[in-house]
Parts: C-alpha cells; structure tokens; sequence
C-alpha cells in the first residue's frame, strides 16, 4: 500500500527536492520563511535551507517577481509564492509583459525559468479581491505555461517540472485541496527515484464510456463525485480526464476520450468567457465535430465576482448536482 | 516630528485647540466610540468562533485610537477609505453594529448585502470608501478620492490609512508622487502596529532613521510621527494634517504608532511566536489606547471606574443585539449573485439592455 500524504506536503517534498537537486533553485514570498509560509506549504524549508535559499519578501509583489524574471535570465531559477494567485494582478506586467515577451523579443537569445505559484481559488469565503482563478488569462499569452494539479501526486510530481523547465511556469493550487490526502509513493518506490511528470500531459483520472467530464484543478475532484453520481444513480458511466496542464495542453487525450465517449462537459472554477472551457470546446468541435452526439458544453461558476456570503458562494461555484444534471440534459 | 510638551500636568497635547475645544461629554463620546469598536470585536471573535462566518476576520483590537481619533474631527466634505482591517473605521463614521454584523455572517441585510466580508465593508453616504482587501490597492484610490474633492472644488481631505507593510507596494509609491505633484489633499494615515502579518517592520521596510513616515522626505511632503496611544495626540496630528489639506491643497503622511493585540487574523496561529508572550503583554497593560483614555478622563474629573465599566456594559449590550439582528436575518437569494455587477444593468438602461453582460 503506498503512503498517502496532503497536497501541501507533496509539494512540500517537491520544492525540498529541487532545493537538494539544483543550488540555483531558491523560494521567494511573503512569511515563506520564518512563519512557515501562510498555508505551510514551505513549512520547515528555511529551517532546513536557511537565509539563502528560502527568502521572506515584503509585500512587493511586483517588486519581487520582477526581480526573480531578472535573477532567472542569469540562471537563477526562483520559485516565487504568491500566498493567494490573486495577487498575481498586482505583478500583472511583470508576469505577462516581461516574463513572456523577453524570449521572443530578443529572439530567442534569452528564457526565464521562473515559476510562480500559489492557490487560485474561490470556495472559502474570502470575497472577491481573494477569489480569482487566472488560469485562463495567463494562459492566453504564448510565452507562459500554465499549471492546475488536482491531486497531492499531481501536485509532486508538476512542481519538479515546472521548476526545472526552462520557461515561465504560472502553477495554480488550491487552498482546498492542500488537506486533502491522496497516495503518492516514496522515492524508493519509484523506478527512476524520483516523482516527476511531464509538463503537457493530461490523466484520465476514471475510465468511462458515455460522457467525458473534461476539468482542471479542484473541478476534478467535484467531477469524479459527479462520475459517481451518475454510475451509482443513472446508470451513466462518465470519463473524468484532467487537464493538469492548461499550456501546453494535452489535446490528443482529450480528443481520444471524446471520439470514445461522444460527449463532453468542461467543468471549471473559472468565469466563463473566454473561459478554459472555450477553447476545449471550440478545439473538439473543430478536430472531431462528426464524432459529437451533443453540443460541448460547459459549466463554470455564476459569472460575477466572487459572493462572500459562505452558503451562496458555494452555489456560485460547480458542484457535482450540477454536473448531474448537465451530463443528463445530453445522455 | 511632532514632540511631546506638558502644560500643567495635563495630557500632551491636551491644549493642541482642536482638543481644548472638547467638552467633558465629546470626551467621553470618544472613550464610548473606542469601546463600542473593541465590544464590536471581541464579540465578532466569539461569533467566528461560533463558526457564524467564514474567511477572514482582521481585529483592531489595540489600535482603536486611530480610527477614532483621526475620524472625530472630521468634516461635512472628508473622506475615508482604508485596507482591510476595517471594522473600526466604519463604526467611526457612523455605521451601525447591526448592518456591520450582519456582514461578516453574509446576510442580506449586512452593508454590503453580504457580498463583501469583513473586509469589506463601504458606506459612501458616510464618506466611507472601503474596505479593500488587497494590501496597497486602496492607496491610488485615496489620492483619487482627494483629487475628485479638488476637482470639485470643496474644502476636504481624504483620509487614507495603510499598514505598515502596505507602504511597500508600487502603487503607493506612486500614488504618493501624484498626490505632492498635483498637490492632491490627501492624507496618508500609516497605522505602524509593527508587523505585517508575521514579519516585523524591521525585516520588511527600508527607511530613514527617524521613521517610516520620513520617506515622505524623499516626495517633498510633510510628515509626523504620532503616538498612537493617546487620542489627543492622534487628534492633534491629524488636525494639523487636515489644516494643510484644507489651507494649501497639500498631502500629508502620517505615521501613527500602534499595537494590533491579536494575531493578524483569526487564522494567524503564530501570532505568539514572532512576538513575545512579554511584548503583546507589556502593550496590553501599558499601551492600550482605551485604558490610556479612561485614565485621563478620570484624571480629568469627567467619569469614574463605575461611569466606564457601564460604558463597557451598553456597548456590549449594542453588540449582543446586532447579533441577534445578525442571526434572523435572512441570508441573500442565490439570483442576487448577478446583481450589482454593472450599473447599467442594475438600473435597466439602454446601455444595461444592449448586448449580452453575463455569460455561462
Ligand atoms: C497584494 C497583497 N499581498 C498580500 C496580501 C496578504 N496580506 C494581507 S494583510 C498582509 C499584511 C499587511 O500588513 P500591514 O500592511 O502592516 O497591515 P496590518 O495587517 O498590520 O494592519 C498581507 C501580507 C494581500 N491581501 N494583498
Ligand atoms: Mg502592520
């Protein structure tokens, strides 16, 4: 039986394991150091890593992460917490003009391997100015590589990834999920010793045959306890396919499972235009429109800011019976 | 900077005129208004506990003096806006405990109708602007608010307060360039309880020997360094500040010495770890800005330990009724959540009805 261990303590492990395996990698943002990190994701690492390598920054965020996009074109690679995503629109000209447009600009004589990272999500009453999900927006700009694990193992094995890639990789968690607890096997377990999976590839997370629920991040999670409802209640055995990588994104696997399935729902936490769903949806439609038995559709939260109030925001955002009732509005 | 001169044994800056000007029962409307803030608060805090509310709750437990201080004397025509730590601010202007509970448990009939929080509340019929949870992003606004009143030609100020992490972000940077530049009247109020979070203003902020407020030097603005313990200094500071606004059209920024005596949030664990046990205490018992008061009023022969202790009894009996007004209050419908979002919308103009607003 493999160890199970949270979401936070598997990415934990990943950023105490770049820390061992490369002395350029060090880990920037605010009360990441001597408190421990705000959601303790860093817990123990300054401890063990000391001043150098785990850095307390002052509420600078774009001061900071502009700093690391300079530091990381000499071959520093930072990895940058924002203790919540939404912050990222104070560092939004760093992270979108420079990071990047450098490369390009200088065609091609320069990358910046950063990765900033952070929670991105709504559902815990934090109200609008802490509940973005820009997973969409950043990844509209080529240049950028956009991250979302759903799982502690997904989360392990991406952060190793995306710190040791060689361009900009914006990584977005959920303060959701850091609890929860799924297997994710000691480095003695594993055939090469170590957790590492590739940036761009997506996981069919449960096989299934009439409908395929297409997700990234915690709208996973509420889609395999849709795919549950549907099996044990309708008789309807639903695919859950998890994108982990929004850019580069997997498109083979999301087209394989649809021409298998007929149909498919992008679920997200995301607004809905120009959505992460929106280009899923125009990508089946495009590649395998003949294989459609129903529209693509998709289900995101109600589009408007995030509602404070606990009880309505949780219905502002997807949760499985609406995923139920949307799979069975077309199977 | 200002310094501190006592007249006859009274309190510093008891003579500064905007505070001899206060009759023995201003004074005591000012000590009811700082322990109406704290009973607000400590009831608040056993109500989150109670689980009532969800997200963030920010205590200005310890630092009730500058909101209220700085918030009595203004006029018809100022402005405040401010970060997160909100709640006092609010009551200052005159919110009432019953719509400001109500918030925090996401009701309906809380200001902001529950979409907001506890850090964010607004009441612009009361010259209050918020309330804004991304540390810095209310201090543009600030100078903006000032330079509406400039445009318009009226004689006011903005009060615009930050902690003292908050003075490391561009914008206030820039917000301060623009407000000397254009002489803009606002009043940049730094609320200086020592720590952002969990990093002590040491360990974030670069600044001149004499304080933070002095970077204001670097901008060409004037400054002052307050002791935030005692309203009459508080009062006195801002006064000179509103005088400058109102007289030259000139920002001023104020940094105001203060203690937070809670953890940064209900969240914050480590709130004994990076002080200690000794510091929170010797702040509690010699610092506090509410005991600080009451002495001086019983100095003063205005109230005695009995005339306080019902104070304290009235304003708790205040926050034990919002919360009741709280928990009957109905939580907003689930077809609210699209309301509020465009003003064209909400008041159905043509504008509001000519293409497609939401989506999904
Ligand atoms: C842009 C941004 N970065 C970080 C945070 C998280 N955060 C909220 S409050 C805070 C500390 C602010 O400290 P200070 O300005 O001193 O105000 P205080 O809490 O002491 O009143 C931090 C880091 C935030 N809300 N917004
Ligand atoms: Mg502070």
């Amino acid at each position: 039986m493999a160890r199970k261990i949270t979401y936070r303590e598997a990415l934990r492990e990943g950023l105490d394991e770049e820390l061992a395996h490369d002395d350029n990698v060090v880990i920037i943002g605010e009360e990441v150091a001597q408190y421990n990190g705000a959601y303790k994701v860093t817990e123990g690492l300054w401890d063990k890593w000391g001043d150098k390598r785990v850095v307390d920054a002052p509420i600078s965020e774009a001061g900071f992460i502009g700093m690391g996009i300079g530091a990381s074109m000499l071959g520093i690679r930072p990895v940058m917490e924002l203790m919540f995503y939404s912050f990222a629109y104070v560092a939004f000209d760093q992270m979108m003009n420079n990071a990047a447009t450098c490369r390009y600009m200088s065609g091609g004589l320069i990358n910046v391997p950063i990765v900033v990272r952070g929670p991105a999500n709504g559902g815990t009453s934090v109200g609008a100015t802490h509940s973005h999900t820009p997973e969409n927006i950043f990844a509209n700009m080529p240049g950028l590589k956009v991250v979302s694990p759903s799982t502690a193992y997904d989360a392990k094995g991406l952060i190793k990834s995306a710190i040791r890639d060689n361009d900009p990789v914006y990584f977005m968690e959920s303060t959701v999920l850091y609890g929860q607890e799924w297997e994710v096997p000691a480095n003695d377990e594993l055939e090469n010793g170590e957790l590492i999976i590739p940036i761009g590839k997506a996981d069919v997370k449960k096989e299934g045959t009439d409908i395929s629920l297409i997700a990234h991040g915690r709208a996973v999670i509420t889609s395999l306890e849709a795919a549950e409802i549907l099996a044990a209640e309708h008789g309807i055995n639903a695919e859950v396919v998890d994108l982990r990588s929004i850019r580069p994104l997997d498109e083979e696997t999301i087209i394989d499972s649809v021409k298998k399935t007929h149909r498919a729902i992008y679920i997200e936490e995301n607004k809905p235009f120009c959505g992460v769903g929106a280009q899923i949806a125009s990508t089946i439609q495009e590649r395998i429109f003949d294989y459609l038995d129903a529209p693509v559709l998709r289900i995101t939260s109600v589009d408007a800011p995030a509602f404070y109030s606990p009880p309505i925001e949780v219905e502002q955002l997807p949760q499985a019976k609406d995923i139920v009732a949307k799979a069975l509005s077309i199977c | 900077m200002a310094t501190k001169s006592k007249t006859n044994g009274s309190a510093p800056f008891a003579d500064a005129p905007i505070n001899k000007s206060l009759s023995a029962d201003d004074k005591i409307a000012l000590l009811r208004e700082m322990i109406r803030v704290r009973r607000f608060e400590q009831v608040a805090l056993t109500q989150y506990q109670d689980g009532k509310m969800g997200g963030f709750l920010h205590l200005y437990i310890g630092q009730e003096s500058v909101a209220t201080g700085t918030i009595s004397i203004l006029g018809d025509d100022d402005h405040v806006i401010t970060a997160y730590r909100d709640h006092a601010h609010a009551l200052a202007v005159g919110m009432n405990m019953n719509e400001c509970m109500a918030e925090l448990f996401g009701k309906a009939t809380g200001c902001s109708k529950g979409k907001g929080g506890s850090m964010h509340y607004f009441a612009p019929d009361k010259n209050y602007w918020g309330g804004h949870g991304i540390v810095g992003g209310q201090t543009p606004l600030g100078a903006g608010l000032a330079y509406a009143l400039k445009y318009q030609g009226k004689k006011g100020a903005c009060l615009c307060y930050m902690g003292d992490g908050a003075i490391n972000q561009g914008a206030f940077h820039e917000s301060l360039n623009l407000a000397e530049l254009w002489d803009l009247p606002v009043i940049y109020i730094i609320e200086n309880n020592g720590y952002s979070m969990g990093t002590s203003q040491e360990r974030s902020s670069a600044h001149p020997e004499e304080g933070l407020a002095a970077r204001a030097k670097g901008y060409g603005m004037a400054w002052a360094q307050i002791d935030g313990v005692s309203l009459y200094e508080v009062r006195a500071g801002t006064q000179e500040a509103l005088e400058r606004a109102y007289n030259e059209s000139k920002p001023t920024m104020l940094e105001i010495m203060t203690y937070r005596h809670k953890g940064h949030s209900i969240a914050d664990a480590n709130a004994e770890k990076y002080r200690s046990k000794e510091e929170i205490k010797k702040y509690m018992d010699e610092h506090d800005p509410i005991t600080f008061w009451k002495n001086v009023l019983i100095a003063e022969g205005h109230i005695t330990e009995a005339d306080a202790k019902e104070i304290t009894k009235e304003a708790t009996k205040e926050a034990n009724a919002a919360v009741k007004f709280a928990d009957e209050s109905p939580y907003p419908n689930v077809s609210e959540i699209t309301d509020d979002v465009y003003w064209e919308v909400d008041n159905n103009t043509e504008a509001g009805r000519t293409g497609r607003h939401f989506f999904g």
